[in-house]
């Protein structure tokens, strides 16, 4: 965290210094509300808790082909203290040019990358931090320092990455819903000597042939997701006598994703063999995963200007119930039906189901603007069946209805 | 070609002989040697009215004039305002701006960049156009960072919940229609070709347009558009036509009228910016990942 303020603080230096040509400023404040209509599973949990989360953008044009970008985010939660939080999401210089037939660009700073084609969860993206807290299935991003070197030209797109700082996930605490039985510690540890500061490195190269549009990556380094290890604690708060402290392992994974775009359908493919991390049962286990999906939208669906958009997924880990993620083998279901009036109304309606253990999951949404400024957005997600053998088992009480307000300015 | 020159001069020919015939029998031979000279000396002057071109032909010729005075724009810049009127009064704006680099033999790459409203500000839509082919199109999604292409077949879709179609915000090349002229009329102080245009793709939303285009400039003023069962559904009209760089003609103001819903929105075009010599590098994915 020292490290990203560092970073961020550095590069807001350097571009207050330069000459901006153009400045703008966008921001956004939400308010939020979330109910969880049943008793919790453990004593501590609260069963609502209302926040705010407070965005801005600043963005400075240098020169017509360098700028400097600094969106800080915060988060104040009522019920959970490890909710209320702050993240640089964005604090980084760009710089872009062509040179000779290929154009280049230099992103400097603490950034977000995005990986991939799934629409539920994307295995092959690993270069950001999970911000857990914010949200349990949209996975937000935390700000990552990097040096990301983009090379492009008719042969398609190089990217590499150093990315000399781990960010710790967020977990929710113990007033929080949505957790594990065992309380996480704020502290980690790490399998490399170098801890937090192990330089790690990723490349990416994507390009777009015909209907095809396909990416090759790679990374080398610290795993964003943790393994845990079990400790006694200390001063047993609760009836709890064991604490989670989250260890970040080494690990190395290729990852290929593609999408074949046809008049009708999208398929999707993503899929990584993964080394170096240790299963749930705390061995260390080489892998692979597979995530296959199809994507297809009706247009001016019953001669209205509305569109819908239907998408199965398909989540594979060959590790089965030694898997340390919920995507095992599930299968995803979900429209988006999208209005097209005058407020964008959007509907989103989706299904989760495990294959393998007796998990059964339902999302809602519900979208749309009340003004030029003002955005309401409705959400729920519904658990219709658990477990006990699955690792989904802890959240079995947590549905909820979440209510937000956006005003943007 | 000469073919159907052929075709017509024969069956012309075919027809005065018969009816020669009919003289033979009751009439003078005399007269079918004069009845055959005729038809000699007629069919040169029958072989040019044949090769007189078709409404077809003319149509196409039409279009292809008004598409050449267009041509070597190279690229040009604007920004866009959409004033969405519903058919319970509604109304909502959209704010975004257009670049457009013209490619010689391809269709053109352009981008749109979404301003407001604010919840969908920065999302942008890349398209690499094609003749008689499925376009690419990117789509940039903000809040994810996310480029994702999309499927451009469905050119019926509604444009940010507009009544354009996407197909309508979609300069189209001459090559991806087939053309009936069908009369020339005034059009206020100006005349007026009066073209109709079908459209190749099976997947367009309309079955045909009818165009106003004026014999001066070559300028469109109106086109009235036809769905799939050839019903008048939607009429679009273009006003305050200015020019640039001496060449190429733009219109600032288009009206969308739906008039099955009574729906209609007003595109307002500003700020047109010719020859900055916008680079290809531009409309690439690197670049839509870039945008503000």
């Amino acid at each position: 965290m020292r490290y990203s303020v560092a970073f961020a603080l550095l590069g807001f230096i350097g571009a207050t210094c330069a000459v901006a040509q153009t400045f703008d400023v966008t921001s956004e404040i939400s308010l939020q509300g979330r109910w969880y209509p049943e008793s919790p599973a453990f004593l501590e949990q609260s069963s609502s808790n209302f926040g705010m989360v407070a965005k801005t953008t600043l963005h400075l044009e240098i020169t017509s082909k360098s700028s400097f970008t600094f969106t800080p985010l915060y988060r104040y939660d009522n019920a959970d203290s490890q909710r209320t939080h702050g993240d640089v999401r964005e604090a980084y210089f760009l710089m872009y040019g062509d040179w000779r037939n290929n154009s280049w660009e230099l992103q400097l700073g603490q950034a977000s990358v995005y990986w991939g084609v799934a629409e539920l969860y994307n295995l092959v993206d690993v270069v950001n931090q999970v911000d857990l807290v914010e949200h349990p299935r949209n996975r937000p991003k935390l700000g990552q320092p990097m040096v990301h070197l983009t090379v492009a030209g008719d042969w398609g797109i190089a990217e590499s990455f150093l990315l000399p700082y781990h960010r710790k996930r967020t977990f929710p605490g113990p007033a929080g819903r949505l957790r594990s039985r065992f309380p996480i510690s704020e502290n980690a540890s790490y399998e490399h000597k170098d801890g937090e500061r192990h330089m790690d490195v990723a490349f990416r190269y994507s390009n777009s042939v015909g209907p095809y549009d396909f990416g090759l990556s790679m990374f080398i380094g610290t795993n964003r997701e943790p393994a845990f290890l079990a400790f006694q604690q200390p001063e047993p708060t609760t009836h709890q006598t064991l604490t989670l402290q989250p260890h970040y392992e080494q690990m190395e994974q290729f990852g290929v994703d593609v999408q074949l775009t046809t008049s009708v359908l999208l398929y999707k493919l993503e899929a990584i063999q993964r080394r170096g991390t240790r299963n749930l049962f705390g061995e260390e286990e080489n892998y692979h995963a597979v995530i296959l999906g199809t994507e297809h939208t009706v247009f001016n669906l019953f001669n209205s200007a509305a569109s819908l958009t239907v998408l199965a997924e398909w989540l594979y880990d060959a590790r089965g119930s030694r898997a340390t993620t919920v995507w095992t083998n599930d299968l995803f279901l979900s429209g988006f039906l999208s209005f097209n009036d005058v407020a964008g109304t959007e509907l989103v309606a989706g299904l989760l189901a495990d294959l393998e253990y007796d998990y059964r999951s339902l999302n809602l949404e519900f979208k749309r603007r009340l003004s030029d400024s003002w955005t309401f957005r409705l959400e729920s997600i519904v658990n219709l069946s658990s477990d006990p053998a699955d690792i989904t088992y802890d959240g079995r009480k947590d549905s909820f209805l979440g209510i937000d307000f956006t005003f943007g300015f | 070609m000469e073919n159907h020159v052929f075709s017509v001069q024969h069956a012309l020919k075919v027809r005065i002989f018969r009816k020669s015939r009919d003289f033979v029998l009751s009439v003078n031979p005399c007269l079918v040697v004069f009845a055959l000279t005729i038809v000699v000396w007629l069919s040169p002057i029958s072989t040019v009215s044949a090769q007189e071109e078709t409404a077809e032909e003319k149509g196409m010729r039409i279009a292809l004039a008004a598409s050449e005075s267009n041509d070597g724009f190279g690229d040009f810049s604007a920004e866009l305002t959409m004033l969405i009127r519903d058919r319970r009064g509604g109304e909502s704006t959209r704010q975004m701006r257009f670049k457009v680099l013209e490619v010689p033999d391809d269709g053109d790459k352009s981008l749109f960049v979404f301003d407001h409203p604010r919840d969908v500000k920065g999302t942008a839509l890349l398209t690499h156009a094609h003749i008689n082919a499925p376009d690419d199109q990117w789509m940039y999604l903000p809040a994810l960072k996310k480029v994702k292409r999309i499927s451009a077949s469905e050119r019926s879709g509604s444009f940010m919940g507009s009544e354009f179609a996407y197909e309508d915000m979609r300069a189209g090349e001459v090559a991806e229609y087939t053309y009936k002229y069908l009369r020339d009329e005034p059009c206020g102080e100006l005349t007026c070709t009066v073209i109709e245009q079908y459209p190749l793709d099976e997947k367009s939303g309309y079955s045909k347009k009818v165009i106003w285009q004026d014999t001066e400039e070559l300028r469109s003023w109106k086109m009235e558009l036809y769905d799939r069962k050839d019903s008048h559904l939607k009429t679009l009209t273009f006003a305050s036509y200015k020019q640039y760089l001496d060449m190429y003609w733009r219109a600032e103001e288009q009206t969308m009228e739906n008039h099955l819903t009574g729906a209609s929105t007003v595109l307002k075009w500003t700020e047109f910016e010719f020859g900055s010599n916008l680079d290809e590098s531009e409309f690439t994915q690197t670049a839509l990942r870039r945008i503000r």
